[in-house]
């Protein structure tokens, strides 16, 4: 793991936790960050190891990352039960329209590569 | 003895070590479970981790504060890997060549589709304010969901438990679906799962094939990118 670019990871992330707050810009900083990285990548045209070596270490458990918020839907107990029918409707029914609505758009637009499996 | 073992309870609970070893600890018996189960998307190690803790917490009376205190080092590293996935999203760009006008076409169709009716059905069903706004962005990768929810004022850990739903959903009903409506197409198929289920969808078309699998990616990617950039300017207006 190469400092340098773990470093480069956090400035990134300052620079766009800084930028949205200071232009009020309703982006989560981190997000803006990812951009940035994504515009230096696409100006340097490849992706150098050591960044590489870094970025994959940090993504391969980005699951577990999430687990300590996941943790936090203990203290919306109240809303939860007061809620789960709007919510499991919606986050079902959603879930369904996504799927058919996206692979419908890319079949419609894309129909001659419907043959391959 | 008994005294002796209530004095080493007592440092260890207010100490950040106990919490983090907690977490990781739950987080290694789901991924065990997962594994030990064949990858079924419904044992997903997340869930399995945040139901174990949530059982814990509440046997032992500990609040979510303390707790936080020690998976805290843990939730800190969510910033650098939202960067960092600039890195796989630039890898799958190439897969755009050649079919630009159906890819974009397809995301930002999934795209719309995601939030207007998820906000739309809990709507007409009377969920409140921050039950919508919690549940926009619960197609988006976590992480970035979790910053979208927070920056319109809905509650960040709701949306991380909705978006781990709807990726298990969508991966354990996915394909079938798909495939029911005569789909084959993998580009179609990894497309549907990634702006569906995000990375759970993503592991789920890496099952079905590597093109599959790539695509998923690309619109997971993609997805993010465009929710974050457009839905808090939608939202303010709606929720501001």
């Amino acid at each position: 793991m190469d400092i340098r670019f773990l470093t480069l990871l956090l400035v990134c992330q300052l620079i766009g936790e800084v930028a949205t707050a200071w232009l009020a810009w309703p982006l989560p900083g981190p997000v803006l960050g990812m951009v940035i990285l994504f515009g230096g990548l696409v100006i340097r045209g490849a992706v150098p190891a050591r960044l590489s070596v870094v970025t994959t270490s940090l993504l391969r458990y980005l699951s577990l990352l999430f687990v300590p918020a996941g943790v936090g839907v203990m203290l919306h107990a109240s809303l939860l039960a007061r809620e789960w029918w709007p919510l499991s409707v919606a986050l079902v029914g959603s879930a369904l329209c996504t799927l058919i609505v996206t692979a419908w758009v890319m079949r419609a637009l894309q129909p001659r590569l419907d043959k391959e499996s | 003895m008994v005294a002796e073992f209530r004095d080493i309870w007592v440092y260890l609970s207010t100490s950040p070590l106990l919490h983090l070893t907690l977490t990781l600890s739950a987080y290694v018996a789901g991924e065990w479970i997962f594994e030990r189960t064949g990858q079924k998307p419904i044992f997903n190690p997340v869930l399995i981790a945040v139901l174990v803790l949530v059982g814990l917490l509440l046997a032992t009376g500990t609040d979510y504060r303390t707790y936080f205190e020690g998976a805290q080092f843990v939730h800190f590293l969510l910033g650098p890997a939202t960067v960092a996935l600039a890195v796989p999203l630039y890898r799958q760009l190439h897969h755009v060549r050649g079919s630009l006008l159906a890819i974009s076409a397809a995301i930002a169709a999934g795209s719309i589709t995601a939030v207007t009716t998820a906000v739309g059905l809990a709507w007409a069903l009377g969920g409140s304010r921050t039950t919508l706004i919690s549940l926009a962005p619960k197609s988006v990768t976590a992480p970035i969901a979790m910053g979208i929810s927070e920056k319109l004022g809905g509650l960040p850990s709701l949306t991380a438990v909705l978006v781990i739903v709807t990726g298990v959903f969508g991966a354990a009903f996915g394909s079938w679906i798909i495939q029911s409506m005569r789909i084959r197409d993998a580009r179609a198929q990894g497309l549907a799962l990634g702006v569906t289920s995000h990375g759970i969808g993503t592991a789920r078309a890496l099952q079905l094939g590597e093109l599959a699998g790539a695509f998923a990616a690309l619109a997971m990617g993609l997805n993010a990118l465009a929710t974050a950039l457009l839905l808090p300017l939608v939202g303010r207006w709606l929720w501001g």
